[in-house]
């Protein structure tokens, strides 16, 4: 484990060119520039380079794809396989250096990756959340007052986007990278340099969809729907690499968990062992490895459709703008459970903890998650009941969509009952689970009534399916990545976050998220459609009630962003390597967990929920083996 | 607060039947909330009575949360005594809960207690739908279809604005949509661009505007009032002002509107009849997409 030591000092131009952030971007901007002055040599050369973007789609995409190649250079992800042709041995810089670099450039420590995905998210998920704030100034008045109506939708359409793409990977990228392989007793993930990867084609897909001001936005939403995006302007084209980028990295991150989870589990860690959050992991990596191609595949048609007049969704044409919402939705309906499972699986894994007592009915919970998993590919087109496509085949979703309440409600059931009769703390991470039961609950019978072929009639497209799904995945998703925060970001860290400010950060998002949602339904069932920038005078109040909430959710998250910077950046409270008293693995390593995080492998003989039923056993029995890694 | 993970298991529970507390508590609150939610709550769920789709879908809003009501009940029952009951002592030791490890009949019950409400709620949502459709468009070939004399009425959506198209009124056009009152109407929706989705709120109808697609829907229109008509689907730039009112009048009143419009589309009338290619207006007349190019 220590070749890097022996490794001979590398020569000083590769000193300072770095292959970190720095020259990923100088490198991705000149590779910008050449895709741009490329692609204009091939269609429409012109003095104006500048000018002329209405009119050349090719030149968008390939200065993006030059600058995607060039930043991928940059840090250093060709090294590896040119060392190799060149028949050079295999450095093992990249996990090897130490110091605060390492966040800043191609790291193959899991642990590493984990905490650059964190903040990485977090930065996007503050731009997304700065968007809504946007979105509900906007609403303060029913006729459009402050953006012009094309800001407006880029505003509905980014926020959308980059919340869904971004937090596909909200629990997975971060907490999922670091604790799986010391969940399952493993020393890295299967495909350390893909794991990296994973990471920045998703802050370079970020950066493209950013910059789609620069291009005139796009006015489709987070849909993108065919052939309303074969008009937009070359913005589109960002929504399109941004996304087809984010199924990428899904897709590569999804096969690492399965690969990882699947082949290098430490002994005796069986099946009936695996922590249900591995579980929880694995459920939404299959979806992600099923469902992420089908996006890249559908996003690729339209990209051929704006650049080279394929016409696959154009009905004059030929095509059909049904064969775009069929693709989109078949991604997109594992694609919230994507987003879904994870949290559901937290709140499993925590419960336990905090309640004192084992998992009840573990099984039960697996066969949860793997249902919803195997269900969501049935009821994609639920969201084309009004559509006008096989009208014949509305009575079947409607029974698909309503069977997949039946595994989610196994993870209510388990969940409520692992609390019932047990022991619990009211901390700040098992706050945020409780609220998820309350959440996830309205998140969950509002779909019944969207799944209900006559009720959706009016509810579709409304306000009411808006705070549906901000009700599950803000309510499912966005509270369990808080929880998760509060509970692994001090062994993450090694240092404590501010319980006081944890908990006023916990009651302020509680409160004015319920404030903020709830009154959508109400709009929604009143007949407000979505992403219109005006709407009916009699709604304001409820409008202004609804924005009022939401500048205070949005204070609310200052408040986070506030205790994440003062505990992280100024206390530096060192945390207990055991804070909570967990049976679980990771707390049985100090904090900061070490670079190779186990001195042996472990050796499983139970699953970490053994509350109540005596002293854990030992991970490191005598005599044990050394590692695998 | 840091429990200490070998903590002593805890000592011997007292006697205290908390399920049946709480079942029982479950039992009594869900029989005064659910009729009162039945009765008062129900009927104020949109759309409301402008029309048989329009009834029928605040009918099925009152069963769902007829339904839902007793598990929002049980929740709320179960977290209240659950978190009052159950939570460790603010000071000393936290004890372990008893380890439970599961139970198969609490397993077995929830299981079939969930499968046969969704089953019923799928059910039902099923016949309610085949009764005439509920207001939802059904594409070109429609299997929910209300019996007897049908009114058409075409639905153009463009970019950013309705039209309607009367065929049994000599092809008239208007930018208002108005329909008699107690007819059964039949709606042809169909775009001349990107997706539009045709929403007449008080109506219950919601269908979406291909291009190219013929998705039909059906309404029964009621007593005379005016409705509300927007575009449900993202449709570009103005979409938010894709908005316009409808009217339900009487008999008498629509067919003296009727022929007042003839009267202004006599003019032009000829223009719009003749093809295309002979100096005729684009689109006259070819709304209706081509039955090869039907989707469904």
């Amino acid at each position: 484990m220590t070749d890097a030591a022996v490794a001979p000092s590398p020569p000083l131009w590769r000193r300072l060119l770095g292959f970190n952030l720095l020259t990923g971007v100088v490198l991705g901007i000149g590779g910008w520039y050449v895709g741009w002055f490329g692609a204009h040599s091939i269609v429409g050369p012109s003095l104006d380079y500048f000018g002329d973007i209405d009119y050349n789609e090719l030149s968008v995409y390939l200065a993006y794809i030059g600058g995607i190649v060039g930043f991928l250079v940059g840090l250093g992800f060709f090294n590896y396989p040119f060392a190799r042709l060149r028949g050079y041995p295999p450095s093992l810089r990249e996990k090897e250096t130490g110091g605060w670099t390492r966040y800043f450039s191609l790291c193959t420590d899991h642990k590493v990756v984990g905490i650059q995905y964190l903040w990485g998210i977090g930065l996007f998920f503050f731009i997304g959340g700065l968007n809504a704030m946007l979105i509900r100034t906007e609403l303060l008045r029913p006729h459009h007052q402050v953006f012009p109506a094309g800001t407006y939708l880029t505003l509905v359409g980014m926020h959308g986007t980059m919340m869904m793409g971004m937090m596909s990977s909200g629990i997975l990228g971060p907490f999922a990278n670091y604790l799986i392989p010391i969940m399952i007793g493993a020393r890295r993930m299967a495909f350390p340099r893909i794991e990296a990867l994973t990471f920045w084609l998703l802050m370079a897909a970020g950066a493209i969809l950013t910059t789609t001001i620069f291009f005139g936005g796009f006015p489709t939403g987070w849909t993108g729907y065919a052939p309303l995006s074969n008009e937009g302007n070359p913005g589109m084209d960002n929504y399109i690499l941004f996304f087809a980028l984010v199924g990428i990295s899904m897709t590569l991150l999804g096969l690492n968990m399965i690969a990882t989870i699947v082949t290098m589990r430490a002994p005796g860690l069986t099946w009936t062992r695996l922590p249900i959050f591995a579980w929880g992991v694995l459920s939404t990596a299959v979806l992600m490895v099923l469902a992420a191609p089908v996006l890249v595949a559908v996003l690729a048609m339209e990209a051929l459709d704006r650049t080279a007049q394929t016409t696959f969704f154009v009905a004059a044409a030929g095509g059909s703008n049904y064969l775009y919402e069929n693709l989109f939705w078949v991604f997109g309906h594992p694609e919230v459970y994507i987003l879904a499972l994870p949290g559901f699986a937290i709140v499993l894994e925590l419960l336990p903890v905090f309640s004192r007592k084992p998992l009840w009915g573990y099984r039960l919970a697996v066969g949860g998650l793997l249902g919803v998993s195997l269900l969501s590919w049935f009821v994609w087109q639920h969201h084309l009941f009004v559509s006008g496509i096989n009208g014949d085949l509305r009575p079947f979703y409607m029974l698909s969509t309503e069977l997949i309440s039946i595994p989610t409600g196994f993870t209510f059931l388990c969940g409520m009952m692992t609390l019932w009769r047990g022991s619990i703390r009211f901390t700040v991470p098992m706050l945020f689970c409780l609220a998820w039961f309350f959440n996830f609950l309205l998140g969950g019978l509002s779909g019944v009534f969207l799944s209900d072929v006559p009720s959706d009639v009016t509810t579709h497209g409304s306000f009411f399916s808006m705070a549906h799904f901000h009700y599950t995945i803000m309510g499912g998703l966005v509270f369990t990545f808080f929880a998760a925060i509060y509970y692994w970001v001090p062994k993450m860290t090694g240092w404590e976050l501010n319980e006081r400010l944890g908990k006023i950060h916990f009651w302020t998002m509680f409160v004015f998220f319920n404030s903020t949602f709830a009154p959508l339904f109400a709009i929604g069932f009143l007949g407000q459609p979505r992403r219109a920038v005006t709407y009916a005078s009699g709604l304001q109040f409820l409008n202004d009630w609804v924005s009022v909430s939401a500048f205070c959710l949005g204070i609310s998250m200052l408040i986070f962003l506030f205790n994440l910077v003062w505990s992280l950046g100024f206390v530096k409270k060192p945390a207990e390597a055991n804070p909570w008293g967990s049976r679980s693995i990771e707390f049985q390593l100090p904090s900061p967990v070490p670079v190779h995080n186990f001195d042996r492998i472990p050796v499983f003989s139970s699953d970490p929920y053994g509350y109540g039923e005596g002293p854990p056993p030992s991970w490191v029995p005598a005599g044990a083996t050394a590692g695998r890694d | 607060m840091a429990a200490n993970p070998n903590a002593a298991p805890a000592p011997p529970s007292d006697r205290t039947n908390h399920g049946m507390r709480v079942v029982v508590a479950w039992l009594v609150l869900s029989a005064i909330a659910t009729p009162l939610v039945a009765v008062f709550v129900g009927h104020l769920i949109p759309p409301g009575n402008g029309s048989s789709q329009g009834t029928e879908q605040v009918f099925d809003n009152t069963l769902m949360l007829t339904v839902i009501t007793p598990i929002l009940c049980l929740l709320a029952v179960f977290f209240v005594y659950g978190l009052r009951s159950f939570h460790a002592s603010s000071s000393g030791a936290v004890l372990d809960g008893p380890p439970l490890r599961g139970d198969s009949q609490i397993q077995i019950l929830w299981i079939v207690g969930t499968s046969v409400i969704v089953l019923f709620l799928a059910g039902f949502g099923t016949f309610e739908l085949l009764q005439n459709g509920a207001g939802g468009g059904q594409g070109p070939d429609p299997i929910a279809v209300p019996g007897g004399q049908k009114m058409q009425v075409q639905v153009i959506g463009q970019q950013w604005q309705f039209t309607y198209r009367y065929p049994s009124l000599g092809g008239i056009e208007s930018n208002q949509l108005v329909l008699p009152a107690d007819t059964d109407v039949e709606l042809h929706v169909t775009s001349l661009d990107v997706i539009h989705s045709f929403w007449a709120y008080e109506l219950g109808v919601k269908a979406d505007a291909n291009p190219g697609v013929d998705n039909v829907a059906y309404v029964k229109t009621k007593s005379p009032q005016v409705f509300h008509v927007r575009c449900a689907e993202l449709c570009g730039l103005w979409h938010g002002y894709m908005y316009n009112n409808g009217r339900v009048v009487d008999s008498a009143q629509f067919h003296s509107w009727a022929s007042q419009q003839e009267k202004l589309y006599a003019a032009i009338k000829p223009f719009m009849d003749k093809p295309e290619a002979d100096g005729g207006a684009p689109f006259g007349h070819t709304y209706l997409p081509a039955p090869e190019r039907r989707a469904g």
